[in-house]
């Protein structure tokens, strides 16, 4: 196979587009886990929910699914405030958090997945958008605007989140909570509204990050799965707690899964990830950019 | 005297009536078929339809008086498209239901599972699209209504390189590609073999795994190796993802296509739309050769009337007229043997050629179709989305087997997206 | 009840339990008993790491899987019969859990967790590559047609075998909890760091605990390939072996060897039951509900309502 530099640098281009991607799907556990230790297996089903919500929407009246999640996730910020209302009630305050917390996100998966199934059975979706077929050519190398939309799309969220949490009160505050919990109460904050409002700003950043997965890509119920060990190795990857490390994170690993999967065979692609992540954890669990 | 005879005359007519009575009773009694289906998991878009399919068999034989004078009833249950269930449901099926007879459901795997059953109790078994599974087992008594012939691994992709090699001039290079599945993973070897024969040299043959996002790097990859010929052997998701890919990335190449399951269904036709023109593919049935199979396109309106209902692939051309056929090769044989024994009916099925809405069935020592006839087609002509198009003819050229041949193959693919 | 005692007794049940096959007429028993003793296997297995040791691991179908596999290899490779495939899975499996171990049981649980996920991805991957076990096409394990010891049918053998693993399994974890690793388990899982104060040996023990449970769950699935024939990657490795192997011993209660068995049995059956009369989507429902109820209502299972029970008379 000749290795042409436009090759290399749709490899590139692609191998980036899709970080931008992973981020959005993935900044939502750096906040939950990264920053509030509270290990949300569930959120790719949130992600498939948010897809589906977008193709529903798009299927009836025709709106781009973007447009429909950004405008939708207030109802997902509420899901998320009720989710970390029974999680803090059962668990947090008892203090057993770890077994039994990741056992009820992992059953909370479950029950979202079995019951998008039975509401909309187990064939593809897929939405239908005015730049889903378009691709920009520049010579020889293509920027699909399938792609491309979500990652401009990813970026903003990701950047907006991350100023929010450094430039405002409110996001300071998470990301005191994550450092000295007790520090803030004294500060007179109250530690389990921040915790809250952070998570439920977590499941919203998945309900969004499900329109660009359907955009992207068709849906169907269980693929959220296949996302678990993904968003998860971004987060460890870049380091835990950090933004820009879960940016950093992603693109890694989305460079590396292009790269795998145009030069070595695509099948490898996803063993190249985990093998990261299990590196990562093996000899830096801080991650890249982590505390 | 004459007392006697008027009641033995009485007697005799009671008897008569007796018997008729329990003649008719035993008739009654219901045929019992039973399966599992795939009504959940990911073949159940599949599995849904070929029970519809395989209902509306059991009705139209039941409104003309049942096989044999008995009502046919089924029993099913939901194999969640897992082996796992595989050997509790035809256990349960067989020792507790006591069905008269099984079917299989759909798919190697939850066909392979149940081949130890019915080989320990010598039962004859119609399956549903499984891939070569009784290369393993060599059962006789196993039939496969797919029609992919006594070699299927060879017959499916048999017509695309036939077509591929009648181009002019003849073409050196082939990519292979497909995804990290059982169904791709036989339909490759078959192209390998393939292409060995034809003396095209291999210069891509990579697989991926299920769950990929993008394939734009992939088709990226075999076009730096410039193939003149490009095989896909895919499933619903990664056949829609590689046709948009080939798209967004301005695939070139003179043929392209061969093993995309997927575009046979409603769902992706209508998503692709145009995006498909110009791809050479399968397909079962062609609503251009509608006249070649009598009573298929009745069926198909009746199909198409309920799938719309039920929320399965509206056009039923890929499972539901085999999932038919295959009852009525049951059926047939039933009635020509009258009755269950599972060792004539298997002797009657290998000896004899069958008549259904696909056409005339004969099956190979194997079990599989004496004679592959999977359809190489090739799409044009599509625009827009809307599923009515598919329904009329124009929009497919068959390109093999010779016998259903409507048209020529135009390359190259890149030249031909219209 | 000393080890030896209760072992006598487990394995007494299980072969009493497995001459049930004489008298039973329908394979359908076998092949549902089957699979819920291969919950049993699977619970009681990530209960020692789970519930003794407090370590979630989400990868049980990769050791599962593990176990199935070594049995296809040596099948393949020298035509041996299951019960050196039993023993090798088992071997196998508790080295993958033993490495998984070593690599990030220095870490916090929660990166244990996730690792074991991803191993279970990696794995998966491997397998699919790996066309000598079969890969992506799946590989056919033809089950003898002559069955040892004289039973009916090769399902009644492949019972009798898990009865006994079962057996096996309820045995060991009784035995590590009545021991003074499980003590030490204990004490790691109320709270680490006091523990390693205390002199507790917790990574030694921890990787123990983790190569015992890991070799159990291979154990469950070296008869797997038997009872289908078949077996492919997909299905080797469904979650629903995660899901189901915690949910389990949640429901049936984590502090005792007893917890698994229970919720084993009850939620296996129940599945079996929906399997057969409903449609399965609401199988995986059945179970995610559960989970969910019983992790928030009543944390300590089934064997806590016992035991709150027992108190509350006792009082």
């Amino acid at each position: 196979m000749e290795v042409s530099w436009a090759l290399l640098a749709n490899a590139v281009i692609a191998g980036l587009l899709l970080g931008g991607f992973y981020a959005a799907m993935s900044v939502g556990i750096s906040i939950s886990f990264g920053m509030l230790d509270v290990v949300n297996i569930a959120h790719p089903a949130f992600i498939i929910l948010g897809s589906y919500i977008a193709y529903i929407v798009n299927d009836r009246f025709g709106f781009d699914p973007i447009v429909v999640s950004v405008v939708v996730s207030p109802l997902f910020f509420l899901l998320g405030m009720v989710l970390y209302r029974i999680y803090y009630i059962s668990f947090e305050r008892r203090g057993q958090e770890s077994l039994r917390g990741l056992a009820f996100f992992f059953g909370i998966l479950f029950i979202t997945e079995v019951a998008l199934v039975l509401v909309f059975g187990v064939d593809y979706r897929m939405v239908s958008t005015r730049y889903g077929d378009v691709t920009w050519r520049a010579g020889e190398v293509d920027f699909p605007m399938r792609l491309v939309v979500p990652f401009l799309v990813s970026m903003v969220m990701v950047i907006g989140v991350q100023l929010f949490l450094t430039h405002t009160f409110f996001g300071r505050a998470v990301l005191a909570v994550a450092q000295d919990p007790l520090a803030l109460r004294l500060m007179g904050v109250n530690p389990v509204r921040v915790k809250e409002l952070a998570f439920a700003l977590s499941i919203a950043t998945a309900g969004v990050a499900g329109a660009f997965l359907i955009v992207i890509q068709p849906v169907q119920p269980a693929i959220g799965r296949e996302f678990i060990g993904l968003v998860f190795a971004v987060c460890v990857l870049g380091g835990m707690g950090s933004i820009w490390g879960t940016l950093l994170g992603a693109f890694v690993l989305g460079l590396a899964e292009s790269f795998t999967s145009t030069f070595f065979g695509p099948s490898w692609a996803p063993a190249v990830s985990f093998g990261l992540l299990l590196a990562t954890l093996a000899f830096r669990p801080s991650g890249l950019l982590g505390r | 005297m004459l007392v006697v005879l008027s009641t033995l005359r009485r007697m005799l007519g009671a008897l008569f009536i007796g018997l008729a009575l329990a003649g008719a009773a035993l008739a009654q009694q219901p045929l019992k078929i039973g399966f599992g289906m795939s009504l959940t998991g990911p073949l159940a878009g599949n599995g849904k339809a070929a029970l519809i399919a395989m209902e509306i068999w059991r009705d139209d034989v039941n409104a003309k008086g049942g096989i044999l004078g008995r009502r046919v009833e089924f029993v099913y249950y939901d194999d969640q498209t897992s082996p796992a269930t595989v050997p509790s449901i035809y256990t349960k099926l067989l020792d507790v239901d006591k069905v008269d007879l099984v079917v299989s459901g759909y798919g190697t795997n939850v066909i392979a599972p149940a081949m130890p059953i019915m080989m320990q109790r010598n039962l004859t078994f119609m399956t549903l699209f499984g891939l070569n599974v009784n290369s393993k087992f060599n059962y006789d008594r196993y039939f496969q209504i797919m029609p992919a012939g006594p070699r299927p691994a060879i017959g499916w992709s048999q017509g695309f390189f036939d077509a591929a090699m009648g181009m002019n001039p003849k073409p050196k290079t082939i990519a292979l590609v497909g995804a990290d599945a059982e169904y791709p993973a036989m339909a490759l070897e078959g192209a390998r073999e393939h292409a060995k024969k034809t003396g095209l040299k291999i210069v891509y043959d990579k697989t991926y795994p299920p769950n990929t996002v993008d394939y734009s790097p992939i088709v990226r990859a075999i076009q730096a190796t410039n193939p003149e010929v490009v095989f896909v052997a895919s499933y619903p998701p990664d056949s829609a993802g590689m046709v948009r890919a080939a798209n967004e990335v301005g695939l070139k190449t003179r043929m392209f296509g061969g093993g995309l399951v997927g575009p046979q269904f409603a769902a992706l036709k209508t998503q692709l739309g145009p995006l498909l023109n110009g791809i050479v593919n399968y397909e079962f049935y062609v609503p251009d050769l509608g006249g070649r199979f009598p009573f298929l396109e009745q069926f198909l309106s009746k199909y198409q009337a309920r799938a719309a209902k039920e929320g399965v692939d509206p056009l039923g051309f890929y499972l539901p007229p085999y999932a038919y056929a295959m009852m009525q090769v049951l059926e047939q044989a039933i009635t020509a043997t009258k009755g269950l024994d599972q060792a004539k009916l298997a002797e009657y099925i290998h000896k004899n050629t069958f008549d259904t809405y696909v056409g005339k069935v004969a099956f190979a020592k194997n079990g599989e179709w004496a004679a592959p006839r999977v359809m190489m087609t090739q799409y044009h002509g599509i625009t827009g989305n809307d599923v009515e198009q598919f329904k009329k003819p124009g929009r497919l050229t068959v390109l093999s087997p010779k016998e259903y041949k409507t048209g020529d193959l135009k390359a190259p693919y890149h030249e031909n997206k219209k | 009840m000393s080890n030896k005692v209760f072992a006598s007794v487990a394995l007494a049940v299980a072969l009493a339990l497995a001459s049930v096959t004489q008298l039973i007429p329908n394979d359908y028993f076998f092949t549902a008993a089957y699979t819920v003793l291969l919950f049993v296997i699977l619970a009681t297995a990530w209960n020692i790491l789970g519930g003794y040791t407090g370590y979630v691991n989400f990868g049980s179908a990769a050791f599962f899987a593990i176990g199935a596999y070594t049995t296809v290899f040596f099948y393949n490779a020298f035509k041996a019969p299951l019960a050196v495939g039993i023993v090798a899975g088992t071997l196998v499996a508790g080295l993958a859990g033993l490495g998984l171990g070593y690599l990030t049981l220095r870490l916090r649980g929660v990166f244990f967790a996730i690792a074991s996920l991803a191993l279970a991805v990696v794995l998966f991957i491997f397998v699919v590559n790996w066309d000598y076990v079969g890969g992506a096409r799946g590989a056919y394990v033809l089950q003898p047609r002559e069955v040892p010891f004289g039973l009916p049918r090769y399902i009644h053998l492949i019972y009798a075998v898990q009865l006994v693993m079962a057996a096996i399994a309820l045995v060991v974890a009784r035995a590590i909890e009545h021991s003074t690793l499980g003590r030490g388990l204990a004490a790691i899982r109320d709270d680490e760091l006091a523990a390693e104060c205390s002199g507790v040996p917790t990574l030694r023990l921890k990787i123990f605990s983790t190569m015992v449970s890991c070799a159990l769950m291979g154990m469950a699935g070296t008869t797997f390939p038997y009872y289908l024939s078949y077996i492919e990657p997909s299905s080797a490795f469904s979650l629903s072996y995660a899901v189901n192997s915690i949910a389990m011993p949640l429901i049936g209660g984590m502090m005792s060897w007893m917890g698994p068995l229970i919720g084993a049995v009850l939620l296996g059956s129940v599945q079996q039951l929906v399997q057969v009369t409903v449609s399965s989507a609401w199988n995986l429902l059945i179970v995610g509900v559960l989970l969910v109820l019983f992790v928030t209502l009543a944390p300590n299972g089934i064997m806590g309502w016992v035991d709150a029970w027992r108190r509350r008379k006792g009082r």
